[in-house]
């Protein structure tokens, strides 16, 4: 019986120590591109924005409340960037079998409802978000086009108060996207956001 | 009659919820909790991050609970609760009545998110749940949900 226990124990041990997670991509990696549904109906690919000087690719869903908070933030940075050049390109990342209210349905319901002007993509089969080393909505990836390809800038949050935009001090994503668009370095590269572990 | 009876039941409902004792937060911005992140006692604690939102927060939420039922005297739990300042009344109280949370509940409301999540754990990515572990010899963190089973297997390491 003590044995069993043991090896019970171990099993647990082994099995369930802290997971190592798969880092995804850091700064200076070349992005993947994807192809995936938008709520019009239609597929989505970053090479479909051939005069795209960069992306502002957000994972995001309806359903997390830091998401929602940053809803009308990220339509403002849409709304900023995408004609100098910076597309958003949001992304939903969660298993709607675990969340419904992430469903397609309900992505288009909430686009309509609050007036979203970016592709808002589903990663259907969830096989985007893992390669990117996204773990949360919302969590943002600033691309910027090379001749190798889409390459990794910015990692981390949209800024610094998640409860209110009134409040920001650092907007790390203008601040991000403003740089490369003038062509000089940037400080802030990587920041931590909080948010909604992605349902799998 | 029937009025009288109605009466009663509605008497007796009121003083029942009369006799819940109002829950009252403990508010913090990282500064205020970050001491109980580094607590020098004798106990192994238990610090799980959580919200009323995150739903596989509230799912693992009773182990937690049962952890420090089972091991009052050698544990502490400290539920660093993530709701918003806006469901304080709405969600989160009434989470905390509702399930007679016994394990201490402490609101963080810091927003500059970017500051305090590193000194939480430079591993972690900012998604919830999240648990931290550690006495006096030993510190852990994780970024995963537990069984009750697990999180008892993990608690004998210390």
């Amino acid at each position: 019986m003590k044995t069993i226990f043991f090896l019970f124990l171990l099993f647990f041990t082994v099995a369930f120590s802290p997971i190592i997670h798969d880092k995804g991509y850091d700064i200076g990696d070349v992005a993947t591109d994807f192809k995936l549904e938008n709520i019009d109906g239609n597929f989505v690919s970053l090479s479909d924005f051939k005069q795209a000087k960069g992306f502002i690719v957000v994972f995001t869903c309806n359903t997390c409340p830091y998401a929602v908070a940053y809803e009308v933030r990220i339509e403002a940075l849409n709304k900023e960037y995408a004609p100098k050049g910076y597309p958003v390109i949001a992304i939903m990342p969660n298993n709607v079998q675990s969340k419904p209210g992430d469903s397609m349905t309900a992505m288009q319901k909430r686009a309509k409802e609050k007036g979203f002007t970016f592709p808002y993509l589903i990663d259907a089969d969830q096989s985007i978000y893992p390669q990117y080393g996204a773990t949360k909505t919302p969590h943002v990836y600033i691309l910027e086009s090379t001749d190798k390809g889409p390459v990794v800038q910015y990692i981390g949050a949209i800024d610094d108060n998640y409860k209110d935009a009134a409040l920001v001090k650092i907007k790390y994503v203008q601040n991000a996207v403003d740089a490369l668009l003038e062509g000089v370095t940037f400080e802030t590269h990587k920041t931590k956001a909080i948010g909604c572990s992605i349902k799998i | 009659m029937k009025y009288l009876v109605l009466l009663l039941i509605f008497l007796n409902l009121s003083c029942k919820s009369d006799k819940k004792a109002p829950v009252i937060l403990e508010v913090h911005d990282f500064a205020g909790v970050a001491p109980y992140l580094e607590l020098e006692g004798s106990k192994t604690y238990v610090v799980n991050f959580w919200a009323t939102w995150c739903a596989p927060c509230v799912k693992e939420l009773p182990h937690f609970e049962t952890l420090q039922a089972n091991y009052k005297d050698s544990v502490e739990v400290i539920l660093v609760s993530l709701d918003f300042p806006h469901q304080y009344e709405t969600k989160l109280k009434p989470f905390i009545q509702k399930h007679h949370l016994k394990s201490k509940v402490v609101v963080l409301d810091d927003p500059d998110m970017n500051s305090w999540i590193p000194k939480v754990n430079p591993q972690w990515d900012g998604a919830i749940p999240v648990t931290l572990i550690y006495n006096k010899s030993k510190r852990m963190f994780y970024s995963r949900t537990f069984t009750y089973q697990e999180l008892e297997t993990e608690l004998k390491t210390f």
